[in-house]
């Protein structure tokens, strides 16, 4: 692996309410605690899914980890990354109210800063966007001055279809700052998971985040996001892969009858999609065979997509095979060291505080 | 290119069509308010029949919310799977470089000049005092 290499998916874990009570005001603090909301958990991530946190990398309880220590030495250290985005997945997005989002959010952000980009130079961090627009806009606005947050971050199921009017403020503030969207797997749980209902297992709900992200995507273009703020870029975290060229294929098929529905949209929604989006390659989603991996990459009309990540502490492969198998050795250098720094402004710029 | 008399012009009034044979292909002569265009019926997608398709003008956009509408009834939309194509070029609006529909001249002729010059008119009776749609092909 090269040394410039550039991990795009890294997930903090947030051990409890507790650790992030210091990073709350008076009112949060000592509200939560009266209520005694001590975890939030989205049933995303089960705690015990053995996808959830791979088995090597638990904790002594078995819980995720938690420090920075663990990500130096189960992933930055152990792989010789040059930087590494973390992610947080803290459930900001399921309290109903937008008040308790948005302390939340700027909690676990601040947690972040202080407790994980503080003690290692090589990280950077996604903004953990709140579910209100508004204070979604307030965060983005409070943290780009520190520049190690290198994109905004949402779920690809969300209270509204991202590509929608009420989110353009977020879509503006983003790419004023050069930071682009991240949309990460996992729901709101605002609406069932699939658009035909509730579903029972953990299996169906895992597989159905691949209809949100195509919802979010089918959003984004329709809407004219891209028209609308030409210089946002888009990346899908956690998304799997293999699905686009499929979902591309149709709705660029569909498109070529019904464009007068959308007007501003002027050329091929996949060729849109191909300028603006980005995915991260694990979960990667294919067979292992070297052939039908380059089919699959043939059928994505681009090697400027797809970003390196490994998406610690998730389980996907054992031991050190951070890249999926059969990917082709040739596309490394441009998926761990050029499209991550073509696709986070601020990674080129080297960020600071 | 031979010119094919295809119809009097009495049969095609504004925002009519009509398909006509001509040099054995099949062509869909449109009068867009007295000027007639003929082309290819025959999707350059799938070959589904444009003759069968709606017309509609054409949608443009500043930005996302706005819509310009412009040219009511110059387009011809496939029946099957609804493309538009100008009837002026032939091209499609979605990719006019590649995806185009083969277009023929086509004009008015009197019909004192037609019993007189070198048209094939085997379909259409010419009468001196009518006028009538040639189609080169």
């Amino acid at each position: 692996m090269t040394t410039a290499a550039i991990d795009c998916d890294l997930h903090p874990g947030v051990p409890g309410v507790a650790a992030l009570l210091p990073y709350m005001d008076e009112h949060w603090r000592h509200s939560l605690v009266e209520r005694g909301i001590e975890v939030l958990e989205s049933a995303s991530y089960p705690p015990n899914a053995p996808s959830t946190v791979r088995r090597d990398w638990r904790g002594a309880k078995g819980g995720a980890p938690s420090t920075v220590a663990e990500v130096q030495s189960q992933a930055l250290d152990r792989w010789g990354a040059a930087a590494g985005i973390l992610n947080p997945l803290f459930p900001v997005q399921l309290p109903f109210s937008r008040d308790m989002s948005a302390a939340m959010a700027r909690a676990v952000n601040d947690w972040v800063r202080a407790e994980w980009l503080d003690r290692d130079a090589r990280l950077r961090a996604s903004i953990l966007l709140p579910n209100g627009v508004e204070e979604a806009v307030a965060e983005i606005e409070r943290l780009a001055p520190d520049t190690r947050f290198v994109q905004g971050m949402v779920l690809c199921m969300a209270e509204i279809p991202l590509g929608r009017r009420e989110w353009w403020p977020v879509h503006a503030a983003l790419e004023r700052h050069g930071l682009p969207l991240g949309i990460h797997a996992g729901s709101a749980w605002r609406h069932p998971p699939t658009s035909v209902g509730w579903p029972s297992w953990h299996v169906e709900e895992y597989a159905s985040n691949s209809f949100g992200f195509q919802a979010s995507l089918a959003s984004l273009v329709t809407e004219g996001v891209f028209q609308k703020y030409p210089g946002l870029k888009v990346v899908l975290i956690e998304s799997g892969v293999s699905w686009l060229p499929a979902f591309l294929w149709r709705l660029t098929k569909s498109w070529k009858g019904v464009r007068f529905e959308i007007p501003w949209i002027d050329r091929a929604p996949a060729e849109i999609v191909r300028d603006h989006v980005r995915m991260t390659i694990r979960p990667f989603d294919a067979p292992e065979d070297a052939d039908t991996v380059r089919r699959l990459l043939d059928h994505l009309r681009s090697d400027e997509m797809l970003l390196w990540a490994t998406d610690w502490p998730h389980a996907h492969f054992e031991g050190d095979a951070t890249v999926p198998p059969g990917f082709p050795e040739g596309l490394l250098p441009k998926i761990m060291v050029d499209n991550p720094r073509a696709t986070y402004a601020r990674l080129r710029e080297g960020g600071s505080a | 290119m031979a010119k094919h008399v295809v119809a009097p012009v009495a049969e095609i009034p504004p925002g009519g069509r009509k398909v006509v044979e001509a040099a054995g292909k099949r062509i869909v002569v449109f009068n867009l308010e007295g000027e007639f265009f003929a082309l290819l019926d025959r999707c350059p997608h799938q070959g589904g029949p444009l003759s069968g398709g709606i017309l509609c003008g054409l949608t443009q956009s500043e930005e996302p919310g706005s819509y310009r509408f412009s040219r009511a009834g110059e387009f011809i939309r496939c029946p099957w799977h609804q493309w538009e194509f100008d009837i002026r070029t032939g091209k499609s609006w979605f990719d006019p470089r590649r995806t185009k529909v083969r277009p023929f001249p086509a004009g008015v002729e009197e019909g004192a000049t037609l019993v007189e010059g070198p048209y094939q008119a085997e379909t259409v009776s010419v009468r001196v005092e009518e006028a009538y749609v040639v189609v080169e092909a």
